[in-house]
């Protein structure tokens, strides 16, 4: 084999992979999810550990939904929901061959996640001003460890999203199905972030 | 869908849309439901089980529609069966430091 740099390309980005079925780059992110899901993972159980051998939940007396504001992570659930949808649209405007409507959905999806940082912002700047730190009691170590791991995961999926908003819709002149891949695989990932946050919201919040 | 849709035409993947549209609304219907319950203020027990089962629904949802995960490829479910085992694991080890310190 030469050194010929179509020799140097992934196989199997569009064609399924024979012993798979799978595209390499879906089965990739389906193997880092199942990773995603054992660190979260931990974390949930480290949390039902905590809390289950707590003499009160939370600590300094109260309702979990009294100390944390339930109608601002409201909002930025339906506001997660939402973005999810424009992500599934951003994928299927990839497989009409519609790139501009790819461009509306996947902007759509980018500004809401910055919606979703900026609510964070507020909710944890207040948190702050108030005394109360992840060195406060383990109800603030657990909250502020679990929403924040969940936070660089958004911001990760910004970044991500971004590239293939920007620079990376190169691909889609020249492979439009690898390129349409790539979305779906970020889609995945961007789904699962949404998935963390439907129990996050119930399980630090509300109960 | 996702193996459907590879094989259709945009045409026909149009078809599918309509019930991402379905999903997005139930999801934003059970996220007030769960946040209504919480007002009752139901026992403690009660109350959990509401909020994980409306949250396991909303999962179900999203992995399934938006992940497309309804026809999705054996392989797939092998991971994932594979990392609910080691997930329920990780969850129960706990408890078994728990019973420890009460043989103690």
């Amino acid at each position: 084999m030469s050194a010929h740099p179509a020799d140097a390309a992934i196989p199997h980005t569009v064609e399924p992979h024979p012993i798979t079925g799978l595209p390499n780059g879906k089965f990739g992110i389906w193997l880092f999810l199942a990773s995603e899901v054992m660190l979260f993972g931990a974390l949930f159980s480290s949390y039902v550990l905590i809390r289950t051998q707590a003499p009160h939940w939370p600590p300094e007396g109260g309702l979990s939904s009294e100390i944390l504001n339930v109608p601002l992570a409201t909002v930025n659930t339906a506001v997660l929901i939402t973005s999810s949808i424009t992500m599934v649209l951003a994928w299927a405007s990839c497989k009409m061959g519609r790139l501009d409507r790819f461009r509306l959905w996947m902007g759509s999806t980018i500004a809401l996640s910055f919606v979703f940082l900026v609510i964070k912002y507020f909710e944890y700047t207040h948190k702050f001003e108030q005394g109360h730190f992840p060195s406060t009691n383990n109800f603030y170590a657990i909250y502020f460890t679990l929403t924040g791991l969940h936070g660089l995961h958004v911001i990760g999926g910004i970044v991500v999203n971004t590239f293939l908003l920007t620079v990376g819709t190169r691909l889609w002149k020249v492979d439009r199905d690898h390129f349409t891949n790539r979305v779906e695989n970020a889609g995945l990932y961007w789904h699962f972030v949404d998935l963390v946050w439907i129990f996050l919201f119930p399980s630090l919040y509300l109960l | 869908m996702a193996e459907t849709a590879d094989h259709s035409s945009p045409e026909e993947f149009k078809k599918h849309l309509g019930q991402y549209y379905v999903v997005f609304v139930a999801l934003l219907c059970l996220t007030a439901i769960t946040v209504g319950v919480s007002y009752l203020h139901l026992n403690r027990p009660l109350a959990i089980a509401v909020a994980l089962v409306i949250a396991t629904v909303k999962a179900a949802l999203v992995a399934g529609v938006f992940m497309h995960l309804i026809s999705e490829k054996k392989v797939i479910y092998a991971v994932l069966i594979l990392t609910a085992a080691f997930f329920l694991l990780v969850l129960l080890l706990p408890s078994l430091t728990i019973f420890e310190s009460v043989a103690v």
